[in-house]
């Protein structure tokens, strides 16, 4: 019997979690209805003094992109995938053909999808609200890539490390601090003391320099930026590989 | 001839200091329904999620298929074996027919999905979510997930909990079928209904260890006993003070009386004699073969 391919497995998996999450009301609010809402504030208020000018927009877009990749690949996904194993879920799924690494590249490419909607979505409206992309926000798509995957790796890191009520806790404390405090929603260079040193170090402040720079300056993303999602993605890949647990 | 669907050997699984499987040695014969019965905390769901690979053996060896657990392709070997878990093991949010096609796309020869669903009466075209079904329905969709992959064999772990008698012998049927063509079965159940219908082989687990295996003749043997119909919670103190060899007498159910020990006319006489000095009006007095049961509660106490 040969059995049905690794890559048809992730695939197929892939598909179910996508097809899970945009069911999923509360998940669709996170994808669209809160990036558009924070986009149109920004655009439209002066809450932010640091995004006023002829960059508010694409500052905007920035802060915006990734508010929701952290909370679709990291936030939502640690905890979805925390009550999959309080729920028994993960320990059937254990018991299939489907492996551990390709459970986790499902989970990647839904959480990849979900950010694609949103980051679409968010596209269309910074458009209906003035802005006029060039060819070189396309180097946003690599960042945003990049950055999906290394939030994802520390969502499933932190679903395995913890039970699910605490990964509930958690990641929901650790997104407002990366937003308030990760150079994400206040630039890094604004943030008091030693915190202004630590934010660019951090996959949130690393995120938002890389889509600044394709998205308000019009190049590729920095060497530093780059460098810090990469690391990011290699210590959350690690810790998630060795944490994983079907129950 | 074949070799066994599951092979273990000396296994054991710890839990810090305790030993929950304790040198548990079994074969499940290939094409045939194996019953691993035994009380709560015997060792039996350990045992399984060694087998299914959810867990990781502390000593011992397990061959599944006449492959080393743990050794093989997980996912080569897994596409062989079909698990129905006892607790969890759906996505409450999902439709059926949605999860059943979802888990079919896995294996490399499904069943199909719609197909099996209505089998087993579960309405493929239905709507409603898994956790708006009743315990019946979530219980035959998860049998559903277990089977639609054609596995060789398959393990079931308390199957029939939550089905009604309708469902349960719709089930029967489903497994009987299987065997048919084939496919090898590991039961884990409370219900001797259930290990009476369908097992060809029953391991008696108890303390982590087998402590009696065979067919269900080989364990209910040629050994008689009597038993009879009273009142509800007799005072039973006189009898066993008449009956001979130290027999007791246990009430189980209520109003339902079995004498333990050796069946022979001398009890029959003692029972009929006592009954008939106290006044008490008895129905029902025979001599039989023990049920299952009785075999296993006399072995591992109570289930």
């Amino acid at each position: 019997m040969r059995p049905a391919s690794a890559r048809q497995r992730a695939l197929a998996h892939g598909r179910w979690e996508t097809s899970l999450l945009m069911r999923n009301g509360e998940q669709l609010l996170l994808t669209l209805v809160i990036p558009i809402g924070i986009l149109l504030g920004l655009t439209m208020t002066d809450v932010l003094v640091q995004q006023a000018g002829p960059d508010r927009i694409p500052r905007a877009i920035a802060t915006v992109l990734a508010v929701s990749v952290i909370s679709s690949a990291f936030t939502s996904l640690a905890i979805a995938t925390g009550f999959e194993r309080r729920s028994g879920a993960l320990r059937f799924l254990g018991t299939t053909p489907l492996t551990r690494s390709e459970l986790l590249i499902g989970k990647f490419l839904a959480t990849a999808a979900v950010t694609a909607v949103s980051t679409a979505a968010v596209c269309l409206v910074a458009v209906l609200v003035g802005w006029r992309p060039s060819a070189s926000a396309l180097w946003a798509v690599p960042v945003l890539i990049l950055g999906t995957a290394a939030f994802a790796a520390w969502g499933m890191a932190l679903a395995g490390l913890l039970r699910a009520e605490a990964v509930l806790a958690v990641a929901n404390g650790l997104f407002l601090l990366l937003i308030m405090f990760g150079g994400v929603v206040i630039p890094a260079a604004s943030l008091p003391g030693p915190m202004s040193v630590i934010a660019p170090a951090l996959p949130s402040g690393a995120l938002v320099t890389g889509l600044t720079d394709a998205l308000v300056d019009g190049h590729a993303p920095s060497a530093l930026a780059t460098a810090v999602l990469l690391a990011w993605l290699a210590g959350g890949a690690l810790v998630s590989s060795r944490t994983f647990r079907w129950s | 001839m074949p070799p066994p669907a599951v092979l273990v050997s000396d296994l054991v699984v710890r839990y810090g200091s305790r030993d929950a499987v304790a040198g548990l040695s079994f074969a499940a014969p290939a094409g045939r329904v194996t019953a691993l019965i035994g009380p709560n905390g015997a060792g039996k769901s350990s045992t399984v999620e060694v087998c299914v690979g959810l867990r990781a053996a502390t000593s011992g060896s397990v061959q599944i298929l006449g492959i080393p657990a743990g050794t093989a392709d997980a996912a080569a070997l897994r596409s062989r074996v079909g698990v129905m878990l006892q607790d969890g093991g759906l996505y409450s949010s999902a439709r059926p027919l949605a999860l059943v096609e979802y888990i079919a796309s896995l294996y490399p020869r499904p069943d199909d999905p719609a197909t099996l669903l209505g089998a087993l009466g579960i309405d493929p075209a239905g709507r409603t979510p898994i956790r708006r079904l009743s315990g019946g329905e979530q219980q035959r969709v998860k049998c559903a997930v277990a089977l639609v992959g054609r596995p060789e064999l398959v393990f079931l772990d308390e199957p029939t909990s939550g089905l009604d008698a309708v469902a349960r012998r719709t089930f029967h049927d489903l497994i009987r079928g299987l065997v048919a063509q084939g496919t090898s079965v590991v039961l884990t159940t409370h219900l001797m209904d259930d290990v009476e219908r369908l097992a060809d082989q029953v391991v008696v687990i108890a303390e982590g260890r087998a402590v009696r295996s065979g067919t269900i003749a080989e364990l209910v043997g040629e050994e008689e006993s009597v038993s009879f119909r009273g009142p509800l919670h007799a005072d039973l103190t006189g009898l066993r003070a008449v009956l001979p060899d130290h027999g007791d007498v246990i009430e189980d159910p209520r109003g339902h009386y079995r004498v333990t020990g050796a069946a022979d006319p001398m009890v029959l006489s003692a029972i009929a004699a006592w009954c008939a000095q106290n006044g008490v009006r008895t129905a029902d007095l025979s001599v039989g073969r023990r049920s299952l049961e009785d075999v296993v509660i006399a072995l591992v106490g109570d289930l």
